[in-house]
């Protein structure tokens, strides 16, 4: 282990450490409203470290879901993430078979921007650094987990304190860092329109597949774009 | 307070256990195949989109006006700022609109 990279990931990750300290508290108190106890928050946030999923299965744990239904949920909202760990793949070739098993466990959306900038910049890759930047996200996302928690179980109705607004804006912040992304509003539209109708006539939870299945599928027949524009991965996503 | 339901920790393991094959699946897909074909990557490209969608898309249409200018501010602010901001903007629509409209 490099000491000295190990430093300049933990500065590295300073910043985006704090920044996710806000979602992390606000998975906590929104979990302790749904009824999760202190103990089931803090191991989601530690074990699935994935805050767009974790507050998507929260929201399904509301509408008394089955529970693979949430998983699948939960898998969907991550899909993204094969997406980074195929474009990190160049960089990490030479990692121990340990060092790899970690480094995807803690691959969130900053995690691999920063990756993908050092990569890019011409800048060694070193697991040190890697784990270093990692634990300035971790410890705080997982911390800020627990302490909104405790916040959360101080105050009685969430939405007194309008907490209720949180998600779903949390969820549009998503779809808005998205909104480069080819064929965005088509997809958009065409998934909100088909959800909206499919929540009232079929009933939820059956919204959440038919309405994905009907943007991707839209996504999938529509002519690829003449641009052929990656999604820029680095910008978009700044949490957990 | 602190107590485990056995129901909810299988559940958060296997949402633990499909999000890392999120994180491992490209590295393990890339490996593999030479090329992810077009169509398949822009599909998976519009799932997360189309996902998150489908969650805020009821709320919206369902929810009360207080809801609904919230996430509008909300995703006009969304344009210039960060989410974070975009929180705090629906928060204070939300909460302005309840003290002197009432909701």
């Amino acid at each position: 282990m490099n000491r000295a990279d190990f430093f300049e990931g933990l500065r590295g990750g300073t910043l985006v450490g704090l920044a996710s300290v806000p979602f992390g508290a606000l998975f906590g108190a929104i979990a302790h409203g749904q009824g999760m106890s202190l103990g089931e928050l803090t191991l989601m946030s530690g074990v699935v470290y994935a805050g767009a999923s974790q507050l998507v299965g929260l929201d399904l744990f509301g509408h008394d879901v089955a529970a693979w239904l949430i998983v699948l949920s939960i898998l969907a909202v991550n899909f993204r993430h094969i997406l980074y760990s195929a474009a990190i793949a160049r960089y990490i070739r030479h990692f121990n078979g340990v060092q790899k098993f970690f480094t995807f466990f803690l691959l969130v959306d900053p995690q691999f921007a920063e990756t993908i900038k050092r990569g890019e910049a011409g800048k060694s890759v070193s697991f040190a650094w890697y784990l270093g930047l990692a634990a300035m996200i971790y410890i705080p996302w997982v911390l800020a987990s627990l302490v909104g928690g405790l916040l959360g179980s101080l105050i009685g109705d969430p939405r007194s304190i309008g907490l209720d607004v949180l998600l779903p804006v949390y969820f549009l912040g998503i779809v808005v860092g998205f909104r480069k992304r080819d064929n965005f509003l088509p997809v958009v539209a065409t998934s909100a329109v088909a959800a909206i109708v499919a929540y009232r006539y079929v009933g939820s939870p059956w919204h959440v597949s038919i309405g994905a299945l009907a943007g991707v599928a839209l996504a999938a027949l529509l002519p690829p774009v003449k641009s052929n524009r990656k999604p820029n991965l680095a910008v978009e996503n700044h949490e957990v | 307070m602190t107590q485990f339901d056995p129901h909810m920790v299988l559940l958060i393991l296997s949402a633990a256990v499909v999000t890392y094959v999120t994180r491992i699946g490209g590295y393990v897909l890339i490996t593999r195949l030479a090329r992810i074909p077009q169509r398949m990557e822009a599909a998976l490209n519009a799932v997360p989109a189309a996902v998150l969608t489908t969650l805020m898309a009821p709320i919206f249409f369902n929810g009360g006006l207080d809801i609904k200018v919230a996430m509008i501010v909300a995703c006009l602010v969304g344009l210039f700022l960060p989410a974070s901001a975009m929180l705090v903007a629906g928060w204070v629509v939300v909460m302005g609109w309840r003290h002197f409209i009432g909701g």
